[in-house]
Parts: C-alpha cells; sequence; structure tokens
C-alpha cells in the first residue's frame, strides 16, 4: 500500500449520498410513469413518489456537507463555478432538478388542494398553505387544466433531469481513471438504472406500508404494475451489471488479479453474496415467480415486499461495494487495505442510520402537510385527455 | 386574455425564481472577491498575500553563528543536510504584517465559523532574543518516527524502524545522538538497545 492508501478518504457517508439521490431519481421515473406514459394502474402512488423524492432530495447533500471538511466553502462551488467541475455543474443540476422540476412539480399537483386547505385550516398551519399558494386562489377548471398541462412538460423535462442527476453521480466514479474498480463508462448508466430499481422499491414498500399503517387495503392493481415494471427494470440493471463484470473478466487487464482477489476475499460478502445472490438474485427470483405463476393476492403482497426490502438491501450493497470496494486494494495492486466503520464519529454509523432515517422524517411532516392518498387526489384530466 | 388570467399563479411561481436569481446575484456581487478570475480561477489577490507572508525560519547560518559545537558535530553525521529548524521548529519571529487588504463580507462570515489561526508562540524569537528565549527541545520519541517509521514506500536503504518494536517506547536519544544518530563510540550505545537492532 502506499501511505496515502492506507486510511479511506471516503467514508459510509459516500455509500449513503449515491443510495439517497437514486432513491430520488428512481422515485421521479415511478411517478413519471403515471405522467408521461399514462400507467393508470400505479396513479395511488403518483404523489407519494413525488413526495418521497422532494424528502430524499432534501437529504441528499447532507452526508457530503458532512464529510467536507470546510463544509462553510460549499456556497462557492455556485458562486465561482468552473466549467470544468463536474461536481459544480452538479450542483447548478441538484438545484434545477430540486426547484424547477420537484417543487414545481409537486406545487402544480396540489395547487387545488393548498387553495382549498388555505381557506379551511386555521392558525400557523392557514398562514403556510396561504404562503403555499402565492397569493393566487384561482382553481378555475381551467386553470387547473393549465396545470394538469405544465406538469406534463415539467415531468417530462424531469425525466432527463433525474437522468443526469443520478447519471452524475456514476460519471464521477465512472470518470476516475486511475481506479479500474470505477473507470468504466458503464457506471453512468449502471447507476441510473439501479437508482431506478431502489426508487421504484422504495416506493412500492412505503405504499404498502402506509396502506397497511391507515388500515386500507393495498390496491393489489397497483403493485402488481409496479412490480411488473421493478421486475423488467432489475433484469437491464442486472444484465448491465453483469456485462460490466464479463467485459472485465474478459479484458483482464493489469488491474484483474488484484481486483479478483479482492472479490473473493474482503468483498466476498457484500458483493457475492449480498450483492448479487441475495439482493440481485433472490428478488429477480421471486419478482419473476410472481409474473409467471398465478398466485393468491396475499402471496403476491407478501413477495412483492420481500423482493423490494432485498432490493433495496442489493442496491446499497452495490454503492457500498463501489465506494468502499473501490479504495481497499493498492493503485500498485500489490495489497490491501480495510475499512472500520466508527460508530459515533463524524462519518460514523450513528450519523449514516440518522441520514438514512431523516428523508423519512421529512416524508412525514410532507405527507401531513400534503396528504398525497389517492382517495383525497382529485387530478385534474391529464393532457390530450 | 384569460389564458394570462388562469395562469397568473405560473407567472407568480415564475417571478419567485426572478427574484430568486436577483438575490443570487446581488449575494455574489457582494461575496466573489474583486479579484477573481484575473489570472485564472482564483483568487489573483492572493497572489500577493502569500507572497508578503513574512519567513519564519532563521536559517541554519543564523543558529551556527551560536552553535558551531553542534553544526560541526552535524556535519560529519547522516543528518548533515537536515537543516536545524527541521527538528527544532521555526525560531524567527518578524513584526507582524500591515496594509492587509479588508476582509469581504464572506470572508468574514467564514472567520465567524473558522477562527482564525492563534498567534505564534514567543519561543518563536528565540532568533532575535536567544538568551531570555529557550526554545523547548524535541521529544524525540515522536520527532525521530516521523522519519523513520517503517514504511514499503520509503527506500530500502532508509533507516527505518518499527518503533514500538525497535525502542519499546524509550526515546531515541537515549542511544542515538540526534545530531549525528550513527551508532559510533561517541553516541555510547547500549548493548539491548544495540541487540534490539533495527534497518540502520
Amino acid at each position: 500500500m502506499y501511505p496515502n492508501e492506507v486510511g479511506l478518504q471516503w467514508s459510509v457517508l459516500i455509500v449513503l449520498y449515491p443510495y439517497i439521490t437514486g432513491l430520488v431519481a428512481g422515485a421521479f421515473i415511478l411517478a413519471s410513469l403515471v405522467r408521461i406514459f399514462r400507467v393508470e394502474a400505479i396513479e395511488p402512488t403518483y404523489r407519494l413518489a413525488l413526495l418521497t423524492a422532494l424528502s430524499f432530495l432534501l437529504v441528499a447533500p447532507l452526508p457530503l456537507q458532512l464529510h467536507l471538511g470546510h463544509p462553510e466553502r460549499s456556497p462557492e462551488m455556485y458562486f465561482t463555478p468552473h466549467s470544468t467541475s463536474a461536481m459544480a455543474m452538479f450542483g447548478y443540476i441538484y438545484l434545477w432538478y430540486l426547484m424547477a422540476v420537484l417543487v414545481f412539480e409537486i406545487w402544480l399537483d396540489y395547487r387545488r388542494e393548498i387553495v382549498l386547505l388555505s381557506q379551511s385550516s386555521k392558525g400557523l398551519l392557514r398562514l403556510a398553505y396561504k404562503v403555499m399558494t402565492l397569493g393566487s386562489s384561482n382553481i378555475s377548471p381551467r386553470s387547473l387544466a393549465i396545470d394538469s398541462r405544465v406538469s406534463w412538460i415539467v415531468t417530462l423535462i424531469g425525466i432527463p433531469s433525474a437522468f443526469l442527476l443520478h447519471g452524475y453521480v456514476g460519471f464521477i466514479f465512472g470518470s476516475i481513471k486511475a481506479n479500474p474498480w470505477w473507470s468504466s463508462p458503464l457506471m453512468p448508466v449502471v447507476f441510473i438504472f439501479s437508482a431506478m430499481v431502489s426508487g421504484i422499491a422504495g416506493v412500492m414498500l412505503l405504499y404498502m406500508a402506509t396502506t397497511k399503517l391507515r388500515g386500507l387495503k393495498i390496491d393489489i392493481r397497483c403493485v402488481d404494475a409496479i412490480a411488473m415494471y421493478l421486475f423488467y427494470i432489475f433484469i437491464i440493471d442486472f444484465s448491465l451489471e453483469m456485462l460490466d463484470l464479463v467485459h472485465r473478466i474478459y479484458e483482464a487487464d493489469e488491474s484483474f488479479r488484484s481486483l479478483n482477489f479482492l472479490v473473493h476475499t474482503q468483498l466476498y460478502i457484500p458483493h457475492i453474496v449480498i450483492q448479487i445472490c441475495l439482493g440481485t438474485l433472490t428478488p429477480l427470483v421471486l419478482l419473476f415467480i410472481t409474473q409467471v405463476v398465478k398466485l393468491p393476492e396475499i402471496v403476491r403482497k407478501r413477495m412483492y415486499a420481500v423482493s423490494g426490502a432485498l432490493a433495496l438491501i442489493g442496491i446499497f450493497a452495490m454503492r457500498w461495494n463501489v465506494v468502499i470496494g473501490g479504495q481497499l486494494f493498492s493503485k500498485s495492486f500489490l495489497g490491501y487495505t480495510t475499512y472500520k466503520m466508527a460508530l459515533v464519529t463524524k462519518e460514523g454509523l450513528l450519523v449514516a442510520v440518522f441520514l438514512t432515517l431523516l428523508p423519512l422524517l421529512f416524508l412525514w411532516v410532507l405527507v401531513k402537510l400534503l396528504p398525497p392518498w389517492p382517495e383525497n387526489s382529485a387530478h385534474a384530466p391529464a393532457p390530450g385527455d | 386574455m384569460s389564458v394570462f388570467k388562469d395562469a397568473g399563479h405560473l407567472f407568480r411561481f415564475a417571478g419567485l425564481f426572478v427574484l430568486a436569481f436577483l438575490i443570487f446575484l446581488v449575494v455574489r456581487h457582494y461575496v466573489v472577491p474583486k479579484s477573481f478570475g484575473q489570472y485564472g480561477h482564483y483568487r489573483a489577490a492572493a497572489l500577493g498575500e502569500i507572497a508578503a507572508h513574512p519567513a519564519k525560519f532563521a536559517g541554519h547560518e543564523t543558529c551556527e553563528g551560536c552553535h558551531s559545537d553542534v553544526a560541526d558535530k552535524k556535519s560529519k553525521g547522516k543528518h548533515a543536510h537536515v537543516n536545524c529548524e527541521a527538528c527544532h521548529g521555526a525560531l524567527f519571529q518578524p513584526l507582524p504584517v500591515t496594509g492587509q487588504p479588508k476582509p469581504n463580507l464572506y470572508e468574514r462570515f467564514v472567520a465567524l465559523i473558522v477562527p482564525p489561526a492563534p498567534p505564534d508562540p514567543l519561543l518563536l524569537r528565540h532568533a532575535e532574543d536567544p538568551t531570555s528565549v529557550k526554545p523547548v527541545l524535541p521529544d524525540t520519541t515522536v520527532l525521530c518516527a516521523r522519519c523513520h517509521t517503517a514504511s514499503t514506500a520509503k527506500p530500502k536503504g532508509f533507516p527505518q524502524v518499527v518503533p514500538a518494536d525497535h525502542s519499546n517506547g524509550m526515546p531515541c536519544d537515549t542511544c542515538h545522538q540526534p545530531h549525528s544518530p550513527g551508532m559510533d563510540a561517541a553516541a555510547a550505545p547500549d548493548a539491548t538497545a544495540k541487540a534490539a537492532g533495527g534497518v540502520k
């Protein structure tokens, strides 16, 4: 090992960062299935997916801020961006995606309810809704139709934005030519598809859990459709990852022996066991069974829940293996190091757990403020309808 | 014109964006240093500020003026090319710099979060006032290990040890004379330390 390789520079927080942005991008893509691709079956999750994307997006920069030695300097990225810095450009993509896509789309979709709630609620909540109306209480059918059309355009722009948001994370790793574990043009594509898998699985689980908690019946048509899309996208994601793996094995460049040793030793459990067997093949098999065998509703729901949870674990393991795995071997290919996660430090386990749970807290607040439940939703007709 | 009436709320939202952008431009005007971008993607004034930093090293010639006996010994040993202040620290305290440009709004904000470096300790004035200001002798247990701790990245011929195995926590100057660290008769090595060995 070279002296600067012994201690890992990027900790579990940098694992969390692509995981959280992936959930954002995936949740948004699921919402776009309703808006753009008119998949009516998953309409009940549309608003929940948007709020999930927003709550996770609000937390996405926090792991990076905590990781930085001088977080107070981070605004300089906006004030004096360098055109050749992918990270500086990402700052703008993040802001664009947050404000021009997610917040705008949510505002458009909820505007009718916001106006009605600003008239019916009391106290501070009334003030909050009043502010959210931006002083306009026009909810005429024509204005709502305009909202619906604009929202459709925003979603359309949002899809490439979501791809950019998460593609960038893969791009950052894929473009580091000094690290053979990361350096691959497939990396952004793999990240995008794995993001879609985690986001769709996450929203599916959230929908099932919240519906159960509210004592209502899960719309089986909805989860069937989500599971079908999850299965298809999972297949593409897995194929791409295997393509990358096979390509590395066939190419067998000078780094191959070192990486091969790593995968068979330190990364055996997180990569082979957790990521591939438990987090990818198992949910794929379960989802495959639900697609080809006619199973009772209750069995399907359970299989979807298990597949979704395993998919989330598998995608987290994938992020872990990329970020941590890429730092475990020497660039001389002659040595290995270990990563020991601290518990109560700035970049320790407790902070990571807190940051994982924080979006759920944000989601809870958002759900209280803007209920996403299908029974409250009164969508204006989609454009062209 | 009813389209504009029914889309009025969209203009309000767009207005928010325009307002945010204007605020961004105003803040940017105040926080980006004036000389930023003059030569490249950095603050040009930083060059002058760094160049104006006074040297804090007295230089080995100054030390040798009084400590000629140490200089003679050092010149014959393996540390001949290691300058005095590399181990003893900077020993010259110049006068404070005046005429620094005023910090801008952002720099003042950053200073609130990250306090400026504390003033240099008084022992730095040894080169100017050698009789009353005496520098503290370095702890050789820590100091020597900085260069001589074993690492595969160091050249094989470079003397390196695993300090815990080599000296068992004893200060290095128990056996080695730091100004001429070879294990000769003058350094009076004891037999135990010699037996402990190390890559020399």
